[in-house]
């Protein structure tokens, strides 16, 4: 059962194959199984069968209140949650538990999703592997794969297999660990710079990015308030799709989100693609891509070219110049929105009290990690009067020029871009961290980034497994708010790759009486 | 004044602008000191005096000052600026904070409809050039008050635009002339307020009331036009009264409501400007003047003594009498401006420009608010001038004080009294009683209608006027009884029996003969000392006219 996609699941609730009381049990337990994944950082157990006990009076008196009722879902821990601590894994935020949901956790709870808790990230979004904050990295469940750990025997050179695990990439890693290690069937990530659907190419998940101003952002706690999106994290792009349909619309309460109605939609299923225009952007072929990721790519234009669709080649020439422009960009506004961490009216406080600005000082010098400080120190120098000309405005200006090589090549006839989103599959931590945050940053952005300056959708769809049994995704970038046209592209593609579904059967050995009797994997997760 | 004044004055009576026709006019536009390199508007109307109260002693040369005002009028609107808490000056402390007042994490502000109305009818009230499209920016800096460590404020691509405020001025020998200055607006913008700190030295520790942390505040700039304090204040008086009858701010300095930073810089005649200091919270109309008179002869005697003028922030200590710098302000403040990425460009329109088939709510129409324009107080004074002949200072008068004007008008709607005598009863008689029990319009005992009695009786000539002068005050003292019931109580009808005047005259004359020399002498001066002889002995009762006239003929034959 804990296999099956959101809509599967759905369709056993609603047939009362499953309660969502048994549901909710079994994720909490499989939750404490992989607790050593360090996905949550909170698990709201209460909550979450409180809520499926409402659920299930709902679903007896056969009024449900839709897909999502009795569904678990996990929210990335800087969204904020009534009732329930928030940390944005950060010492800042420890131990704050905000008085309001944000409007996409409302959203879910109207719709009778069960909240299972709050999963891991980078202190504060900032970083790419979800290894950066106070409570410790993320692993990817693939470093326990029967696919993973398979090919790994077969070059076994004798290393401790426990301390080679893999990153799940970030920042939003704790969600993708979450949806990937089957501990609830959605997740809600955060997208800045490709912080969803980068953990969704590592971990072999469905990670979504919509359309800058689709979904509201109250409630997020922001990392860069013009390219944050909420990411939507599944197990199938039908699954994103639902979910997406319930966040999508105007929210009174974040003045970016677009006025126009958004009604929820069910995605078609393509059967033609001859009048697709496919386009390949050829900046993102670079040196630093790994064969292996290039050739899966390749091959997927390919698939499409011999369905008949139309693959070109198109130019975002100003995509090199994109994250020296998000570091501008990101710093100077991570440099604002931490200025309301003060010690003050919430979050950490220092035990200083010689003055006010001693107490600001120490606080935020023990509230924030290194990488926080260091951009907001950077952030600052570049709103300083003298530099604003020089780095703000001219990073606005080439911002614009980006978005502008996406709006030249959609308007040439391109639908979607095909792209691969990560560089390569998971590293293991201990090579990960041989870098700083700011290079792993800077490196790991390079295919997601731009899209998020420019503010259109993009989804990241796991394709095949690489040669060492690791997930390989690639990655869909859509019109501004052609969300539903980009999730129709990438389910067709999602069906003819067939993407194999994570073995986890050692990892799980204990809990085998859940998976008893069940097929672990689902029709279209096969 | 015990101020030591040197040869810069502007105070009181001595005010001396000798600028106006001069050749020393420099446009508006000019900053107030030489630390700002922006580049301002075109030139205009509004002149430069200068001050030159006594003339300069050999060798020694004239002073210019020069004055600009950055005035933060908080508007009226049942809740904030971008978030629906109340606003309520009274409340407890923080118990009007909303989560994004408090700036926690993941709150978005939302643009308040009401206040940007406020921002457009003040802008159009102030001739201002409305900005179709304006922007919100972030203001950065570290205070306890400030809960986000910044403030939403529109610095680069304000509301409103080149505007102008026309004030008047008293001038001439006995300050009965009213002259109209103008000040150019430079522009109007929508900001939060702050909240407040409460520092309790005691226990050395500060406390932070939220309730005012992101009211709506209306930042109106005007340009340094003003050359003392007196024109600053009137300026000021001006544009409070506009903003009263516009409804967009209660404007009440004493609840700070209306708060005005003044920026300002002395230079002689001629040469460049001097260096600026902003003086900081003149937040009492009292002092408003007397603040910036204070600074400017503070650089003045600075200058002379060879000192320097330091571009700094200062307050005014009203117990010294002086400004002090500032010292939580010391040192160069950065605010690392940057635009405001939750709040999308603030969009207006005007009925050519509305898009077709808008929702009504979610766009401002500027032609409508122009269309809600109430009358501004320039036009309810010109309009006194012409309707009643009034003076234009007491069309100010009247307007200076809040119900006045329509105690004024409801006394005009009910009485046959000449308009002149209906003006001067209020304005002398009324309003001194209610400023020396320093009562507002609304507590005066005596209602309009009483006084518009009162004037039938005088006009009817019933009563003679020092009558009525008596008349009033027992009004004043005892409420509810008619003016014809004290009239006819304390026997003040004016004498009707001619016979029994002529009686008395004859009498006056026979017992005053050295007087009575004198008027046959040519002595004017006599007959207004008869007069009041006959008045004394009718007890006030008799219209001294016509004992004028009794007296007259009785000497001449």
């Amino acid at each position: 059962m804990l296999g099956r996609t959101l809509r599967e699941v759905s369709a056993a609730l609603k047939q009362g194959q499953v309660t969502p009381t048994e549901l909710c049990q079994r994720c909490l337990s499989l939750i404490k199984k992989t607790k050593f994944l360090n996905a949550y950082i909170t698990v709201s157990e209460e909550v979450a069968l409180k809520q499926a006990a409402e659920s299930e009076k709902r679903y007896k008196k056969g009024h449900s209140l839709g897909d999502l009722d009795g569904i678990p879902v996990a929210v990335k821990d800087n969204f904020s949650t009534a009732g329930i601590e928030t940390t944005c894994a950060s010492n800042m935020l420890k131990g704050y538990v905000p008085p309001y949901n944000a409007t996409v956790v409302q959203k879910l709870l109207d719709q009778g999703a069960l909240l299972m808790g709050k999963t891991n990230l980078d202190e504060f979004a900032m970083g790419s592997g979800s290894t950066d904050g106070i409570f410790g990295p993320v692993k990817n469940p693939w470093s326990y794969s029967k696919q993973y750990r398979e090919k790994r025997k077969q070059k076994s050179h004798g290393e401790n297999e426990d301390s080679n695990w893999l990153i799940t990439g970030g920042s939003s890693g704790g969600s993708a660990a979450a949806v990937s290690a089957f501990t609830c069937f959605a997740a809600l990530g955060s997208d800045t710079g490709g912080s969803t659907r980068n953990p969704a190419a590592h971990c072999g998940v469905v990670g979504l990015k919509p359309s800058y101003g689709l979904v509201s952002r109250h409630g997020l706690i922001p990392l860069v308030n013009s390219m944050d999106v909420p990411g939507i994290l599944t197990r199938c792009v039908d699954d994103a799709a639902i979910v997406l349909g319930i966040l999508a619309g105007h929210d009174p309460k974040d003045s970016t989100t677009i006025q126009d109605p958004v009604k929820p939609f069910a995605l078609p299923t393509l059967t033609d693609v001859s009048k697709l225009c496919i386009g390949i952007p050829k900046e993102y072929l670079t040196p630093e891509l790994s064969s292996e990721v290039q050739s899966l790519w390749s091959k997927a234009a390919n698939l499409f070219e011999s369905e008949g669709a139309k693959v070109i080649e198109v130019s975002l020439p100003h995509t090199s110049y994109s994250i020296v422009c998000y570091h501008v960009l990101c710093t100077s506004e991570v440099a604002s929105n931490m200025a309301r961490f003060d010690g003050l009216e919430y979050g950490h406080r220092c035990d200083i009290d010689v003055s006010t600005e001693a107490m600001y000082a120490a606080t935020r010098r023990e509230g924030f990690n290194d990488v926080v400080r260091g951009r907001i120190l950077s952030g600052n120098f570049f709103l300083l009067k003298e530099n604003y000309e020089n780095y703000f405005v001219k990073a606005q200006k080439v911002r614009r020029l980006i978005a502008r090589d996406f709006v030249n090549v959609f308007n040439s006839g391109v639908d979607v871009l095909l792209t691969p989103t990560t560089l390569s599959e998971a590293i293991p931590h201990t090579e990960f961290i041989r870098e700083d945050n700011r290079t792993r940053s800077a490196q790991d952005d390079l295919f997601t980034q731009a899209v998020n300056m420019a503010g259109l959708p993009a989804v990241s769809v796991p394709m095949a497994l690489s040669s060492q049994g690791l997930p390989v995704g690639l990655q869909f970038i859509g019109r501004a708010f052609c969300d539903q046209q980009l999730l129709t592209v990438a389910k067709w593609f999602e069906k003819r790759v067939q993407f194999p579904v994570i073995q986890l059967q050692e990892l799980m050995d204990d809990c085998s009486s859940i998976f008893e009797n069940e097929k672990l994997a689902s029709v279209s997760l096969k | 004044m015990a101020t030591p004044v040197l040869r810069w004055c502007c105070l009181g009576r001595r005010c001396v602008f000798a600028g106006i026709g001069g050749g020393s006019r420099r446009g508006r536009g000019v900053p107030t000191g030489s630390t700002s390199s922006e580049k301002r508007g075109q030139s205009s109307v509004a002149q430069q005096p200068l001050i030159t109260a006594q003339k300069p002693r050999k060798g020694e040369r004239e002073w210019a000052a020069v004055v600009g005002l950055e005035i933060h009028a908080q508007i009226a609107s049942n809740s904030k600026l971008f978030s629906g808490s109340q606003v309520d000056f009274a409340a407890p402390p923080n118990s009007l904070v909303s989560f994004f007042d408090a700036s926690l994490p993941g709150t978005l502000p939302v643009l308040n409809r009401r206040c940007v109305e406020a921002a457009v009818m003040t802008g159009l009230a102030l001739d201002c050039h409305i900005n179709r499209r304006s922007l919100f920016d972030r203001k950065h800096y570290f205070y306890a008050d400030l809960p986000a460590g910044y403030q939403i404020t529109q610095q680069r691509l304000p509301i409103a635009v080149n505007g102008r405020l026309a004030y008047s001025i008293c001038v001439g020998k006995r300050r009965s002339q009213m002259v109209t200055r103008t000040a150019g607006v430079k522009q109007i913008q929508l900001e939060q307020d702050s909240g407040k700190s409460l520092h309790d030295s005691l226990r050395s520790q500060t406390l932070i009331d939220l309730n005012r942390a992101g009211v709506g505040l209306l930042e109106v700039v005007l340009e340094p036009d003003m050359s003392c304090g007196e024109e600053a204040a009137a300026a000021v008086r001006e544009l409070q009264l506009i903003l009263q009858a516009l409804g967009t701010s209660q404007a009440n300095m004493a609840e700070g409501q209306l708060r005005v930073d003044a920026n300002i810089s002395v230079h002689h005649p001629g040469e460049p400007l001097g260096i600026r200091t902003e003086v900081k919270n003149l937040n009492s109309a009292r002092f408003l003047a007397k603040a910036i008179d204070c600074e400017i002869q503070r650089q003045i005697s600075e200058l002379e003594n060879g000192g320097k003028i330091l571009n700094e922030t200062r307050s005014f200590d009203y117990k010294l009498g002086c400004t002090v710098p500032m010292r939580d302000k010391e040192g160069k403040q950065d605010y690392r401006f940057m635009p405001e990425p939750n709040l999308p460009p603030l969009l207006l329109y005007d009925s050519r420009s509305l898009p077709i088939g808008t929702d009504p709510q979610q766009v401002i129409d500027i032609d409508r608010i122009r269309e809600r324009l109430p009358e501004l107080p320039r036009v309810t004074r010109e309009k006194l001038v012409q309707q009643y002949g009034m003076l234009p200072e007491h069309s100010f008068a009247l307007l200076n004080e809040v119900g006045l004007l329509e105690f004024f008008q409801n006394v005009i709607k009910e009485t046959r009294a000449e308009p002149k005598k209906v003006t001067s009863w209020v304005l002398n008689t009324l309003l001194g009683f209610l400023k020396q029990q320093n009562l507002a319009v609304s507590e005066s005992p005596v209602t309009p209608s009483a006084l518009a009695e009162l004037l039938d009786l005088l006009d009817r000539k019933a009563i003679s006027s020092s009558a009525a002068k008596q008349v009033f005050e027992e009004l004043w003292r005892s409420k509810g009884k008619t003016p014809a019931q004290m009239v006819a109580e304390k026997k003040l009808e004016l004498m009707q029996d001619a016979e029994a005047l002529e009686q008395l005259c004859r009498s006056t004359l026979e017992a005053h003969p050295q007087v009575v020399t004198d008027v046959k002498k040519g002595n004017p001066r006599a007959i207004n000392k008869l007069i009041g002889l006959v008045r004394r002995a009718t007890l006030g009762r008799a219209d001294p006219t016509a004992i004028k006239e009794v007296l007259e003929r009785q000497l001449s034959s």
